[in-house]
């Protein structure tokens, strides 16, 4: 088995691992590191519940490689503290289950930092990036819109 | 979770990638060039995919370029597909590749690996056949350019140990008329049961596809179909149908019979205007 030290930045805390140089981000996260706030969903790309931002964009951590991220700045779900989206969330009843939450938080926390001025279609096309099988789009979706319209009357 | 082992190495330059690869091959090793590596991943987990050895192409300056110079544009093969988007220097190309899987995922495919890819859609290719652009290549004798139409047949011809650096496209191509549909089942995420891409150069329609046939095509057969204009549109566009390439897919996506369905509708919806505008 080939394992290598990683370091990892992750909510600002920095991890010295040993770690196969195959391993995926997330399986790191959850495994090594205690951080299981991703979650493992389809673990091929396409449900959204592992997303974590590196580098401030949002990544599916299970397709990438927890060595691709050494050395750049990891924020999972656990480094969101009562951001507005995360009240948001709980204001516009936006999950049911929660099990594809810290994913669409974590997606729409960048949305909402990168755009805020972002249009419906912009809205849509980042949020399509997930998946909830409660079905809460709708109310996902106004939770996102009520952050940036708060935003708006902040400026 | 990828099922086998691999190191991965992270060169930062062009000879050091190449060097890398022969090395790891003469050791017996089974290396591949990494991009986003969201193939690679995947693909591993159904145990389509092997490498016992990762070369990430991310940190290679010439990978990662975006420039307009001297009439051309150069990108990139590790440039992400959405940093392409935002950067919007060939408005076709970001058009096919805000298509490409979902926003997330983009923020990881790179062009060359959707490009390079084994999932046959490889859909970000179809702008570069349409722009008739050439790529840049490097290999154990250095960098060679080619024309695209040259290398690309089907998919990338490349030989052992290349890899793809950089696409060039001439400037005149990427302000040109042009129109994009993607047809799903279902939804607007997820593989084309069609995909077409067109632009108009000299009152000439140029016309690739994708999601038609178990490969990316522009055929000149198809293309003279298409622009015998002293033909109504719709007679031409089901002569063209005649003379696509073999075979048409027939999966769960679609049937042979719905997806020429689909392309006829498709092609006629988005050359009507194209010719017309």
């Amino acid at each position: 088995m080939i394992k290598c030290e990683i370091l990892l930045t992750v909510n600002e805390e920095s991890h010295s691992i040993i770690a196969r140089q195959a391993d995926t981000l997330l399986f790191v996260l959850r495994n090594q590191l205690g951080l299981t706030g991703a979650k493992p969903g389809c673990l091929n790309g396409d449900c959204g519940a592992c997303t974590v931002l590196v580098d401030k964009t949002p990544i599916k951590s299970c397709m990438m490689l927890a060595i691709e991220a050494a050395e750049k700045p990891i924020t999972t779900i656990e480094g969101l503290c009562d951001t507005p989206i995360q009240r948001a969330f709980i204001e516009q009843f936006a999950f049911q289950c929660g099990y594809c939450t810290p994913g669409f938080l974590i997606n729409a926390y960048a949305l909402t930092k990168q755009h805020p001025d972002a249009d419906d279609e912009t809205i849509q096309e980042w949020l399509e990036s997930n998946i909830c099988r409660c079905t809460s789009y709708q109310e996902i979706e106004q939770a996102v819109k009520s952050v940036l319209a708060k935003k708006h009357e902040n400026d | 979770m990828v099922p086998f082992d691999f190191t991965y190495h992270r060169p930062s330059s062009i000879e050091e990638a190449v060097r890398l690869f022969e090395r790891l091959h003469k050791q017996g090793k089974t290396p591949l060039y990494y991009g986003g590596g969201t193939e690679i991943i995947t693909l591993s987990r159904l145990n389509l995919a092997f490498a016992d050895a990762v070369i990430d192409i991310k940190h290679i300056p010439e990978c990662c370029v975006l420039r307009i110079e001297q009439n051309e544009l150069t990108l990139g093969a590790a440039l992400s597909l959405t940093s392409i988007e935002e950067a919007n220097p060939f408005p076709l190309l970001t058009k096919t590749a805000s298509e490409v899987a979902d926003r997330t995922a983009r923020n990881q495919i790179t062009l060359g690996g959707n490009v390079c890819g084994q999932i046959f859609y490889r859909e970000t290719v179809l702008p570069l056949l349409l722009a008739d652009c050439h790529v840049v290549i490097a290999g154990k004798d250095g960098l060679k350019q080619r024309s695209i139409h040259e290398v690309f047949q089907q998919r990338m011809r490349l030989e052992h140990g290349e890899f793809l650096v950089q696409v060039k496209i001439d400037l005149s191509y990427v302000s040109l008329p042009h129109a994009h549909t993607k047809r799903r089942k279902q939804g607007k995420v997820g593989y084309p049961l069609v995909t077409v891409a067109a632009i108009k150069k000299d009152e000439r329609l140029h016309v690739a596809f994708s999601g038609v046939c178990p490969f990316p095509f522009r055929s000149k057969t198809v293309e003279e179909q298409l622009n015998a204009r002293h033909l109504p549109i719709e007679t031409r566009i089901s002569r063209a149908l005649q003379y696509l390439p073999k075979p048409i897919l027939n999966d769960t996506e679609g049937s042979v019979e719905y997806r020429l369905f689909v392309l006829m509708n498709a092609l006629s919806d988005i050359l009507i205007p194209l010719e017309e505008g």
